[in-house]
């Protein structure tokens, strides 16, 4: 990763092109090797505690997660009363029936494509603009971008639930003072997308400053030169944004925009504490439905199924995130 | 992007460029401003009067400074109770996961072997896992091995998120270290373990340092697991604010005042190590 290895380094190289270290070091591993200095067993050794710590907690319930949503899996199950027996795609078939589902699938991929684009676009604007102001400025902006970061998500949650509150928000409050508007009262959460789009703020707003903070350590690496020579070949600003400074910083936004998808689609804490733990039927997403169908409903089975054909539809994603990982060469 | 156009202009002149500059400043703290606003606002309620924050027609500037708040949100609920449960669970995920994730970073960054690639993609693979499509499972395997409601349990599931993460920002740090330093070590005569403890270590150290801070943050944060593995008594400082209101509804003064208890000390935290972290989080990172 380009950036990753430049700001840890002292000296942040001028080029964009990740340093040749990765190249370099196959080469450098051969006469180790040749050393006889532990062989393949002693790599195996160091990795095994993680290995069987990620095996256990990690891959059995992956495991779990396929084979549950394939089985029969309530209340009596769970306290071991009756046997868990497979119902084969009956979950699946019950799941993907049900109308519900799709409205829901629905508004998860509206919901994260809309925290994503906007996060995406809003962290390169900010990025940007950063480039331009004063250094007064910058450290302003700075400061604050990184106390939202930092902020606990249940923290900010608490923080907008307050700042939307219907009787004694500031937001309502203040936009009542404008001419010829008149919230005083007004309840956001009263319809699903009013209230989702307040919860895609709330994402938004701790999104962000991670992309600007990233976005801006790629600026720094775009060669000033190549600017230079852009412009007196005549391109405009956004010329030069669309020709030079965007082709270097793609493989950053690419890994920024994958690393966004699979985030938003996770988005759970968000939702439920926002609605207090029972997130109203127009306010559930993928996570919260299939965490409401499990643990409210009490089907384990179907709740299981929901959560599988989440992971495979970030699959995808996934796959492009790799894809991207192998071609810089982070993994050699 | 018309004003970009006009600040990038190839023939400004030095007013024009002044002008411009001033435009700018102006835009950036407009964006201070909006992305400050939250932070400003828990913080004012914190700290003034009750009834103030109760204020139909509020004041955007604090108007008092008052304890009182925190002292009531001290009160409502047993504080320290939960927080000393997150410090628990969040040192034991930071001291595993950094001496169990170290061991593996070593061997995906220093040894060549049959093999690597594939853990190397494992592991980058299973952070890509949203955690929330797990909890069924997780719940399930915790009850049958009798962790539910156990800080024990808690602190292993952690160890999901916060491993993948620890290896691939230590294997980061490592990597950047150069190997010749490790070689002249052991030319002079040090062993393999040797030239690691002094060479290696000393070097690493801040990196390790930043890594634990983070993975302390991410597992102090954690809401949903905390929430379904543990039983209302067992609760952690997240899952505590989250259910912070009394029989009279949310009083919300005494509620960012928790808020801010929270918040604080993990931003400061998060301060010191931002910078030496934004690099490694790029590669797959475990924020949100």
């Amino acid at each position: 990763m380009s950036a990753a290895d430049t700001t840890t380094a002292e000296v942040p190289p001028t080029r964009q092109s990740p340093p040749p270290p990765p190249a370099g070091e196959p080469d450098a591993r051969r006469p180790r090797g040749g050393r006889g200095s532990g062989g393949t067993t002693t790599p195996w050794l160091l990795l095994a505690p993680c290995l069987l710590v990620l095996a256990l907690v990690m891959g059995y319930p992956l495991v779990r997660l396929v084979t549950l949503s394939f089985q029969k899996f309530g209340q009596s199950q769970l306290w071991g009363f009756q046997p868990a027996e497979s119902v084969g795609f009956g979950n699946f078939a019950g799941v993907l029936g049900d109308g519900e589902f799709w409205q829901v699938v629905l508004r998860t991929i509206v919901f994260a494509a809309g925290c994503v684009i906007v996060t995406m676009v809003l962290g390169m604007l900010i990025a940007l603009l950063l480039q331009r102001v004063s250094g007064w400025v910058k450290t302003l902006v700075n400061i604050a971008l990184v106390a939202g970061w930092g902020m606990p998500v249940i923290v900010a949650t608490t923080v907008f639930k307050w700042l939307f509150d219907s009787d004694y928000g500031i937001l309502n409050a203040v936009l009542s003072r404008l001419p010829g508007v008149d919230l005083i009262g007004h309840n956001w959460f009263a319809s699903g997308p009013q209230g989702l789009a307040v919860i895609m703020l709330l994402v938004i707003w701790g999104a962000v400053p991670f992309v600007v903070i990233t976005l801006s350590a790629g600026l720094t690496q775009v060669p000033a030169e190549l600017e230079e020579a852009a412009r007196l070949d005549g391109a405009g600003a956004w010329g030069v944004f669309r020709y030079v400074t965007l082709p270097i910083l793609k493989p950053v936004i690419v890994m920024l925009t994958t690393l966004s998808v699979i985030w938003d689609m996770g988005v759970f804490p968000q939702v439920f504490v926002m609605r207090n733990g029972h997130p109203e039927a127009e306010f559930q997403l993928l996570t919260t439905y299939s965490y409401d169908r499990a643990f409210v409903v009490n089907d384990y089975g179907q709740g299981s199924a929901i959560a599988l054909v989440t992971v495979v539809l970030l699959l995808g994603v996934v796959a492009v995130y790799m894809r991207q990982m192998l071609k810089i060469g982070e993994v050699e | 992007m018309s004003a970009i156009a006009s600040g990038a202009d190839p023939a400004t002149d030095r007013p024009r460029r002044r002008r411009s500059k001033a435009g700018w400043n102006l835009l950036g703290l407009f964006v201070f401003a909006v992305a400050g606003f939250p932070v400003y606002w828990m913080l004012n309620t914190a700290f003034k009067p009750a009834k103030d924050a109760i204020d139909p027609d509020p004041s955007l500037l604090p108007t008092g400074l008052t304890l009182s708040n925190f002292s009531r949100a001290l009160h409502i609920a047993d504080f320290w109770g939960p927080v000393g449960r997150s410090l628990i669970v969040s040192l034991a995920v930071v001291a595993i996961g950094v001496v169990v994730g170290l061991l593996a970073a070593l061997a995906i960054s220093r040894f060549a072997f049959r093999g690597r690639k594939i853990v190397i993609v494992g592991i980058l693979a299973v952070q890509m896992i949203p955690l929330v499509a797990m909890i069924i499972p997780v719940f399930l395997l915790l009850n049958d091995l009798d962790q539910y409601d156990k800080l024990s349990g808690l602190i292993i599931t952690y160890l999901t998120f916060i491993l993948p993460f620890t290896v691939w920002t230590l294997r980061g740090f490592i990597v950047n270290i150069p190997k010749e330093l490790e070689e002249a070590a052991m030319v002079d005569g040090c062993s393999r373990t040797g030239a690691f403890v002094r060479v290696v270590f000393p070097l690493l150290a801040p990196g390790m340092v930043a890594t634990s801070v983070y993975g302390f943050i991410q597992a102090w944060n954690e809401y949903l697991y905390a929430l379904m593995l543990l039983s209302q008594k067992n609760q952690t400082a997240t899952v505590w604010l989250s259910n912070f209101s009394t029989k009279h509804g949310t009083e919300y003064a005494p509620m960012m005042a928790g808020a801010t208890m929270m918040a604080l000390p993990i931003v400061a935290l998060f301060l010191l190590v931002q910078r030496k972290m934004a690099a490694g989080l790029t590669a797959g990172a475990v924020k949100g």
